[in-house]
């Protein structure tokens, strides 16, 4: 199933409902496109919930890393929730567990903010 | 003479990024029938995933010219998979860390990290166009009491 991202605001951040997969041909540029465009509309404090994100290759890793660093960079803050098992692996693996904020819920993530 | 305990099939495959997704699919659903757990299953054949994108992205950029030698074989010990491109060839000992502080924050270079991570043995042949590489997964033995 290729990606779908749903948006909804919490007060003034935005959380990002990911589904599918994220991977080099699917989904990987949509991420990327979306962080980019809420940036520039000044929507700089973001969540990313993967709780329905089935598969992810180094390339969907990859777009995470430059959401996290395109936000960062504009003095914004993006934080992932609901990781699954797998995901939550490729995170620790990679040692991106030691640099992104990751909470098991959304209410966890926006109170971190 | 061909060992009848090993079962091989090859394919040849355009350079396109539903080549990759094909290989994918074709390594989980030939694991499977070799006898890998569900849990090994995916993480197999996100590495040969990675594998593919290293040869029809990084390997043959795609050209339409070039093609992706995928084979797999499998026995009683282990899977074997050589994906092999046509492209220029790459040293694999001039890969940066994707750990290293300074790579931490790279939005790519992660791919032949986690074939090592998730295979048992990963090898690079330069051939005389292109490059092959050669993921290995061993079986665990089972104990019977």
């Amino acid at each position: 199933m290729s990606m779908k991202i749903a948006t909804h605001k919490v007060n003034d951040i935005t959380v990002l409902d990911l589904s599918g997969r994220i991977t080099l041909g699917e989904g990987s540029v949509q991420l990327r496109e979306t962080v980019r465009d809420l940036v520039a509309k000044g929507q700089k404090k973001i969540v990313l919930n993967l709780g329905e994100v089935t598969y992810m290759d180094s390339s969907g890793v990859g777009e995470l890393v430059t959401a996290y660093t395109t936000v960062k960079n504009q003095g914004g803050e993006l934080k992932l929730v609901n990781l699954t098992k797998k995901i939550e692996d490729l995170m620790a693996i990679t040692k991106l567990a030691t640099v992104f904020d990751i909470h098991d819920d959304e209410a966890k993530a926006v109170a971190a903010f | 003479m061909a060992d009848p305990t090993t079962s091989r099939v090859h394919y040849s495959l355009d350079s396109t990024l539903a080549s990759i997704n094909t290989v994918e699919q074709t390594v989980h659903d030939y694991a499977l029938k070799a006898g890998f757990p569900e849990d090994e299953l995916c993480n197999i054949s996100l590495a040969a995933r990675e594998a593919a994108v290293n040869a029809v992205v990084h390997g043959n950029r795609q050209n339409a010219a070039k093609k992706v030698d995928l084979s797999l074989e499998f026995n009683d010990q282990a899977l074997t998979i050589r994906i092999a491109d046509q492209g220029e060839g790459f040293d694999p000992d001039s890969l940066p860390d994707p750990l290293a502080p300074e790579n931490i924050l790279r939005g790519s270079g992660r791919g032949i990290f986690l074939i090592r991570t998730f295979m048992d043995e990963l090898k690079f042949r330069r051939l005389a166009s292109g490059t092959e590489l050669t993921l290995v997964k061993y079986k665990k033995i089972s104990k019977s009491t």
